[in-house]
């Protein structure tokens, strides 16, 4: 027994020295390592950008490595930061975008980068809205965006036909009408609705124009306070709560958790991000639409514009001059229009420069895709306010979770949505001054 | 605690516990105490900053309602675990402990679950109990019962109850049986004679017999629901909705590893570490007391 | 048995055939959800018998690679996967069955310190401390090979304290035999303590491969190649695509696989396991 063992540990530690002999193994070009938390299918998409960078030029080669979901990416990447070993790039979603701007000597802003490498950055080529959400209160852009999107209105185009919807909802009032008519010709629910945060609070704020915490959300300094439990957001929780009990409204859970519910039909009205676009074409069995979200009439005339979510690419210090060469390289492959319009047109994600976007409308994209520029042209409906120009929260992430959790209490009926919004605006605003006085 | 004849002492023994005694500096009390450490710190989580706080984290912890439910939940939810698997696996040990035929097969069919990752379980169970897509939530629904987890908090609890305990009874069956098949045969011969029927005959004779083996498995269980389930609580619920499934290591795991607050982690964790060097105290007293015999 | 009482007997039949139906059935829906293909899997309601892609999702898992990126192959995530329970399981054994001869074999000065050292490692998850201990592994220059992976985890009481029982139940006379036929520490060791602790080795061994198959986070935070990955890690992957509905068929598939080998382990050493139990907890 004892023999056998002893040859099952030599044998596996030959392997084990095989293999860490591989991974030390150098190559000529320099190794740019880039974490991604791009699963599935945008994984793959990842890699082949990757490839196609590195088949450009023969200096750098970029390395992309997928780390789990959003959060254990950023974990992961702090972690190796704290030991030394982080990557050149990482994917960071757009909540943890305080926390990397207050680690000043950890991030390396992507617009000094570039100018250090003798890269020119036209700021003025990427959409308002989806940079400005990445800028610090001078402009300076600190991380490169990515992926990014914007919560619309799903429709599933049968189901208002067959119950008599004849127009696309603009409004909350028309949507609770049409909810009222898909549950009165059978089905089970009109409309629900995932990343409940993002969508009923960040981003009905910005198309409200309406501040959801005090210093321009966050942007204007560290000492701001939640005041997200005014009386227009309170107001529409209260009203999808009460349109609960006629099934007008159904809870489906966090994050996309809720898709199946539209891909299934149980309800015939989905707001969420657009880019589940990809998702849905693939499953749905039934013809389906997407427009902006709706607003209510009586806080608002005419909507202000959404704001983004998804991720962006930050650059850490603490690597070889030269590296940074190459990071800023790709960072410029990156935004080209051509590598920005492809990645927009598989993804479902908006492109993030003008250029991209006026290309895909020439190669006809929208044409053949209706619908798929609903989310850029809401994005840039209006030049962004202060309100609308993104939120920049400390600790965001746990504040995101508060706020998930109070609005389950609404929805279970444990708390109105007053007792609920003032009780995630008490315990978010413990956060922020935890983060403030860590960040001091 | 030792033999009472032994080896001479030499440098031998030094030698045959450094090993154990490396890995174990290295990779658990260096990082405990890191852990210590930590938990009196106010830091940002690169590590640029830091600031020592002495026991504010604790006092912030202690102070927050929020945590006593959690702790309260973390009790009910691993109580109701080791209870259900404990006396599913029992049930089922003693049925297979009785039958003549067919023990090995009804063995190999039982200890499945025991292969398949906490994770994994978690995800399983989601997907059958999908208030949407699951085949259960169907059924239910077809009898007029309401499935929705996401919404409703009991019905989380009890989904991770379940999935939980689905994991945990092949363990406890295999040891279970494992423990009745020692008892000698001879004894329960001896009871049937005398009259005694299968149920007598096992609360009088087995039950008493494994309770060793039900001591043991009831420390075991505990502590597998106090920390191994993180990865179904992670998998099927992530703590919601609104905390019904939080308990207290997922709270660890959740404010650490997800939202980045070191301190106030790493002070639930030195708490979890105190709470385990107690159960482990306890079950080391009580079995070295049964060594004693 | 012992008399016939054909009601309890059935009786126990019944209530067996019931706990199978219950525990086996998610096992079965995981093997139906592999047979199917991926627009029939988020379509209500979900099938209960098979379909008729099982073969298709299997090639598809082995050949064409699943999770991110469809670049890992399943082979290649399960062969880590095997290596890092086999290591864990091996390196456990062989450092505990150590250190308990040595604690109850020898007395030597700060014998309890190390005792109380291993002891206090009993059971605290690696989850708790897992950022202290990845600064550790990295400062080391573990990350991204088998070591990383595997020494961490085998910082754990569990075994050495089973050893310490069994070694307990050893005749004292055995050791005074051997002393007689002049046979040194090691060589009663060899002779003596580890054919007697045959059965307990098999057991640990159990269930010490599948703790080490069935990590996931440990081996997330601690790998950055691919060629590193394992499959619980993969299967996880494939559930957290951003902003995409997973890909159920293919899900179902690989946790399938994954199950393959801890419970070819069990079913192949139950025998012996049954009975290295039994010895310990007497």
């Amino acid at each position: 027994m004892r023999r056998h063992l002893k040859k099952t540990i030599l044998s596996i530690s030959a392997v084990a020295v095989f293999s860490t002999g591989l991974a030390a193994n150098s190559w000529a070009t320099t190794d740019i390592q880039w974490w991604h938390a791009m699963g599935g299918v945008n994984g793959e998409r990842v890699n082949k950008i990757a490839e196609s960078f590195n088949a450009s030029q023969d200096e750098f080669k970029i390395v992309p490595v997928y780390k789990g979901n959003y959060t254990e990416t950023m974990t992961a990447a702090i972690a190796s930061f704290r030991a030394k070993k982080h990557p050149h790039i990482v994917q960071v979603f757009e909540v943890g975008t305080a926390t990397m701007m207050a680690a000043k000597g950890a991030v390396y802003p992507v617009e000094e980068m570039m100018a250090d490498s003798g890269i020119k950055l036209d700021k003025s080529a990427f959409l308002p809205a989806v940079i400005s959400y990445y800028q610090t209160a001078d402009g300076e852009l600190l991380s490169m965006p990515f992926n990014s999107s914007t919560p619309v209105l799903w429709y599933n185009k049968d189901a208002f036909v067959k119950a008599g919807v004849t127009e696309v909802p603009k409004t909350w009032p028309e949507v609770f009408a049409a909810s009222k008519k898909l549950v009165a010709a059978g089905y089970k629910g009109g409309f629900s609705f995932g990343w409940q945060s993002w969508v009923m609070i960040e981003n009905y704020s910005a198309w409200h124009n309406i501040p959801m915490g005090t210093k321009e959300n966050g942007f204007a300094g560290l000492d701001t306070q939640f005041t997200f439990n005014n009386k227009n957001v309170t107001d529409i929780l209260s009203s999808i709560a009460k349109g609960q009990q006629d099934n007008l409204f159904l809870y489906g859970g966090r994050r996309g958790d809720s898709l199946p519910m539209f891909i299934n039909q149980e309800v015939g009205m989905w707001i969420n991000s657009s880019a589940y676009y990809g998702g849905i074409k693939k499953q749905a069995k039934f013809d389906f639409g997407q427009t902006m979200l709706p607003y209510s009439p009586d806080v608002i005339n005419k909507p202000q514009n959404s704001i983004i979510g998804g991720a962006t690419l930050w650059v850490l210090k603490g690597h070889a001059k030269e590296d940074y060469k190459g990071v800023s390289q790709f960072m410029n492959y990156l935004s080209s229009p051509e590598v920005q319009a492809w990645w927009h047109q598989e993804t479902g994600y908006v492109p993030i420069t003008k250029a991209a976007y006026e290309l895909s409308k020439k190669e006809g994209f929208y044409e053949k895709n209706p619908g798929t520029d609903t989310a850029i042209k809401q994005l840039s409906l209006n030049t962004p306010t202060p309100n609308s120009k993104g939120v920049r929260f400390g600790n965001f992430v746990q504040v995101r979770d508060i706020i998930n959790e109070e609005m389950e209490a609404i929805w279970n009926g444990s708390k109105t949505a007053t007792e609920a919004m003032d009780d995630a605006v008490r315990r978010g605003d413990k956060l922020l001054r935890k983060f403030e006085k860590a960040n001091r | 605690m030792i033999k009472r004849t032994h080896f001479k002492s030499s440098p031998l023994p030094y030698l045959l516990v450094a090993p154990q005694i490396l890995i174990t500096v290295a990779f658990f009390i260096w990082p405990a105490s890191q852990a210590v450490y930590q938990s009196m710190l106010l830091e940002d989580p690169f590590g640029l900053k830091s600031e020592f706080i002495w026991f504010e984290n604790y006092v912030l912890l202690f102070s927050d309602e929020i945590y006593f439910s959690t702790f309260l939940r973390t009790v009910v939810f691993s109580s109701l675990v080791a209870f259900l698997s404990l006396s599913i696996a029992l049930l089922l040990a003693a049925t297979a402990d009785h039958v003549v035929r067919g023990t090995r097969t009804y063995r190999t069919l039982l200890i499945w679950p025991y292969a398949v990752a906490p994770v994994v379980a978690g995800t399983i169970w989601m997907f059958i109990f999908d208030p949407t897509l699951g085949i259960v939530s169907y059924f239910l629904h077809g009898i007029g019962y309401e499935w929705n987890h996401r919404l409703n908090g009991n019905q989380a609890m009890a989904l991770i109850v379940l999935a939980a305990t689905w994991k945990q009874i092949s363990y406890n069956f295999l040891f279970f049986l494992a423990g009745m098949q020692a008892i000698p045969k001879s004894l329960i011969e001896a009871a049937a004679i005398d009259g005694a029927g299968p149920a007598r005959r096992f609360w009088t004779i087995i039950f008493p017999l494994i309770s060793p083996t039900t001591f043991f498995l009831m420390v075991m269980n505990i502590v597998y629901a106090f920390f191994e389930t993180l990865g179904i609580v992670h998998a099927v619920t992530k703590g919601g909705p609104a905390k019904a499934t939080e308990i207290l290591v997922y709270k660890v795991f959740n404010d650490g590893f997800i939202g980045l607050d070191l301190g106030g982690s790493a002070a639930q964790s030195v708490i979890l570490m105190l709470i385990v060097i107690t159960l482990t105290v306890i079950q080391f007293r009580y079995i070295e007391r049964k060594v004693e015999y | 048995m012992i008399e016939k009482r054909p009601l309890a007997t059935w009786f126990s039949h019944t209530v067996l055939i019931l706990g199978v139906a219950v525990v086996a059935f998610p096992i079965w829906i995981t093997f139906v959800g592999a047979s199917h293909d991926a627009i029939r899997m988020p379509q209500v309601p979900l099938p209960l018998l098979p379909g008729d892609q099982f073969f298709i999702n299997l090639k598809a898992a082995f050949v064409e690679g699943v999770g991110n990126a469809k670049e890992q192959s399943v082979g290649i995530m399960m062969f880590n996967s095997l290596i890092m329970a086999l290591m864990i399981a091996g390196g456990k054994i062989a450092i505990s069955l150590l250190s308990a001869f040595a604690i109850v074999y020898f007395r030597f000065p700060f014998r309890m310190i190390f005792f109380w050292m291993i002891f206090i490692t009993l059971m605290l998850p690696v989850e708790v401390r897992i950022l202290p201990t990845f600064e550790v592994v990295a400062n080391l220059g573990m990350l991204n090979n088998y070591w990383g992976l595997t020494v961490p985890l085998i910082a754990s009481a569990t075994a050495t304290f089973m050893f310490r029982q069994v070694f307990l139940t050893v005749p004292d006379e055995l050791l005074e035999a051997a002393r007689i036929d002049g046979a040194g520490p090691m060589r009663f060791f060899k002779d003596i303590l580890l054919p007697v602790s045959r059965t307990n080795i098999a057991a640990l061994f159990v269930i010490l491969f599948i703790y080490g198959w069935n990590q996931y986070l440990w081996p997330l935070l601690i790998t950055t190649d691919k060629s590193m990955y394992t499959i619980v890690m993969g299967i996880k992957q494939m559930l957290e695509a951003a902003e995409e509905a997973p890909e159920w068929h293919l899900i179902m598939m690989t946790t399938l696989l994954a199950m393959i080998p801890p419970v070819l382990v069990v079913i192949g050493m139950q025998k012996l396991f049954i009975k290295g139990l039994t010895e310990t907890e007497k």
